[in-house]
């Protein structure tokens, strides 16, 4: 069998125009007896974006999922589809496709079967089936396997099953459950990529539900942090990981080092910080306002941006000292866990292959660091 | 998916112990099946007793155009109640499978409820109901819905009732131990890729609980079939059922030979519907499930 050059399934619709979001939602509030899974949530989703609802487990994150589907509808707010009101229009009338976290493939039906079953419920012509069905086989690579049943087929094979089984249909919006969350970690990390070059050469707009900080920020255009029922901080991965909004977005989207103070007055164009532990040093951070002065709040530095030194650096940064307490090597990193001060351990990742002199356990050496660098949350 | 059942140390139980079930089976069924087949090429003695000479008459007398009917009307009767039962059998299990998983347990108990009394009594508390100025006509005629009393008893429909009664939770079991296995996600995929509530039902449950179809289907079909109290207790003269017959013939006519065939009749008339029925429900397994 020759494998042709497929043609990019294209979003059916060319007309509409683009900017227009494809997935508006406006204050969705969704109540499971006592406990408010979803409290007002409100985001839009852009015509062939990768957006991804990033949020540990509970935060009510698969909750909006399912209002998108059509599972559920939400107790207040609207979910708008491309301009069109979707409350009360049940699943089979939405035009988005859902991507299960367990894959949720017909066990009697084969491979082929499963990805025609939405083109067959919609009554398209069978010639035509049988060639888009190949045009999304061919797009996950599963060409050839038209006659297994779910039950032959390994994790990643039945996870494309699973992706090939929605795109198939041209949806409007991809909605993705977790959709690497069974893999293991290498396979995981193969198909992050190869999700993510499918979703650009097919144009697809994709929602994407994870707890996965990581897997977000890499396939992400977009991420959307939820925690307890509400979105904190919509953003591009850069961006919510650098200028999280809170430290609960900040310590979910990487390490944050953090060191709890109060804020001085000025020295030149910085502030003095004081830490709470007095046995530290004041510090120099940049001043966010001029109403800060006298207020409690938190340091938060990520691994990346410390420096760690033998020798106490010539450079006027701010600097903390500590105590290796921990070396973690990892292959390609060595994490370091330094104890500052009584109650805090702070982490500093070094690359492996750098001529950086190695650091021993009990050793004593500094941490500074760029005061531009250090992010204040108040309480 | 079915998750393989892990080998254990169980399946490692050493084979003589099936030996104790086997000699019961052989001694108690097949022994006394084996007697029953050679008496049905018997013939009857004068006084009813067996007069052991080879002869094919018993079952040339059953080309009778009267025997025929009366075993169409059983597999009419038995066919139309293993239907009933799956239309009411199915939702009702549907719905206990789907239960909080609490209650399942004492739903399922209700189920195998009338089971806790003799069939045979319930099924005159059905003459009590169905008879002439029993409740069900009282209540009707009280209600003002009918003026005269309906002819309940005695009927095709008072056997059918009968049946389904005494026959439902053998469906509702097996039904529901297929319902239970079926993963919701998928009912939820259906949906989601367009299919209608029809469409989910006939393309994703009933072929993925087939298996308990098949055998809710056939746990009611055998016993129908050759049922003979409901029939003769509810059904009157008129209805007479193949059960009724052999019964006929072995107690109140004394031909055992003449009943014998008769079973044997039934019992190869119920392998062929099972074994058709079954190859027909399997045909559109999949390769693994190719039995």
């Amino acid at each position: 069998m020759t494998t042709p050059s497929t043609p990019p399934l294209s979003i059916p619709d060319g007309s509409r125009s683009a900017k227009l979001p494809v997935i508006e939602i406006r204050g969705i509030v969704r109540r499971h007896g006592p406990v408010t899974a979803v409290d007002q949530v409100s985001f839009e989703v852009r015509r062939g974006e990768f957006f991804s609802i990033l949020g540990p487990s509970g935060a009510g994150k698969t909750s909006v999922l399912r209002m998108l589907a059509g599972f559920e509808d939400p107790d207040q707010g609207d979910v708008l589809i491309d301009g069109r009101s979707m409350l009360g229009v049940p699943p089979n009338r939405r035009p988005l496709n859902l991507v299960f976290q367990s894959y949720a493939l017909f066990p009697h039906l084969t491979v082929f079967e499963n990805v025609a079953f939405g083109l067959k419920m919609r009554r398209v012509a069978p010639p035509l089936i049988a060639e888009q069905v190949r045009e999304a086989l061919t797009m996950v690579k599963l060409l050839g396997k038209e006659s297994r049943l779910p039950a032959q087929l390994s994790g990643g094979e039945q996870q494309r099953v699973a992706l090939a089984r929605a795109l198939v249909n041209k949806p409007a919006v991809v909605l993705l459950d977790e959709p690497l969350a069974a893999l293991d970690q290498q396979l995981r990390q193969e198909m992050q990529v190869e999700l993510k070059s499918i979703q650009e050469q097919a144009g697809l707009t994709c929602v994407c539900v994870t707890h996965h900080q990581e897997e977000a920020m890499m396939m992400s255009d977009r991420i959307a942090v939820m925690h307890q029922g509400r979105m904190w901080q919509i953003g591009a991965p850069r961006e919510v990981y650098e200028r999280p909004c809170n430290l609960f977005v900040s310590r979910f989207l990487g390490v944050s080092n953090e060191l709890p103070g109060r804020l001085e007055g000025l020295v030149g164009e910085h502030r003095r910080f004081q830490p709470s532990d007095d046995e530290q040093p004041p510090l120099l951070v940049h001043p966010v306002s001029d109403e800060e002065a006298g207020r409690s709040a938190t340091l938060s530095l990520r691994p990346e941006q410390l420096r760690m030194t033998h020798e106490r650096p010539a450079r006027p940064d701010p600097l903390l000292r500590g105590r290796i307490e921990k070396t973690l090597f990892s292959g390609s990193n060595t994490k370091y866990l330094i104890r500052v001060g009584h109650d805090r351990l702070w982490e500093v990742r070094h690359r492996s292959g750098t001529h950086l002199p190695p650091f021993a356990l009990g050793e004593p050496v500094f941490l500074s660091w760029s005061a531009s660098d250090g992010r204040l949350f108040f309480e | 998916m079915p998750p393989r059942p892990l080998p254990s140390r169980f399946s490692s139980l050493p084979g003589w112990l099936a030996v104790p079930g086997l000699l019961w089976m052989s001694v108690f069924f097949l022994v006394p099946l084996g007697l029953v087949f050679a008496i049905s090429f018997a013939s009857r003695g004068t006084y009813g007793g067996i007069v052991w000479e080879f002869t094919p008459s018993n079952y040339l007398d059953l080309l009778h155009p009267l025997y025929g009917k009366i075993l169409g009307q059983s597999m009419w009767y038995a066919t139309v109640t293993t239907a009933l039962c799956f239309v009411l059998g199915f939702p009702l299990a549907y719905v206990i499978a789907r239960s909080p998983v609490r209650w399942q347990p004492l739903l399922l108990l209700l189920v195998m409820l009338p089971f806790w009394t003799n069939f045979l009594v319930r099924t005159y508390a059905w003459m009590i109901l169905l008879r002439h100025d029993g409740l069900i006509n009282r209540f009707l005629m009280a209600l003002g819905v009918v003026d005269a009393p309906l002819e309940l008893l005695y009927t095709p429909a008072a056997v059918v009732i009968g049946l389904v009664y005494g026959y439902l939770p053998f469906m509702v079991l097996p039904l529901y131990v297929a319902v239970e296995r079926l993963d919701p996600l998928l009912v939820e995929a259906a949906w989601d890729l367009y299919a209608s509530r029809w469409a989910v039902l006939t393309h994703v449950i009933l072929p993925l609980t087939k298996p308990g179809i098949v055998g809710g289907c056939i746990l009611v079909f055998i016993p129908s079939i050759g049922s003979f109290i409901t029939p003769d207790l509810l059904g009157g003269a008129r209805s007479m059922m193949i059960g009724n017959l052999i019964q006929h013939e072995y107690l109140v006519v004394r031909d055992w030979p003449l009943g014998s065939a008769v079973s044997f009749v039934l019992m190869a008339v119920v392998m062929t519907a099972v074994v058709l029925y079954y190859r027909s429900a399997s045909r559109t397994d999949g390769p693994l499930e190719g039995r």
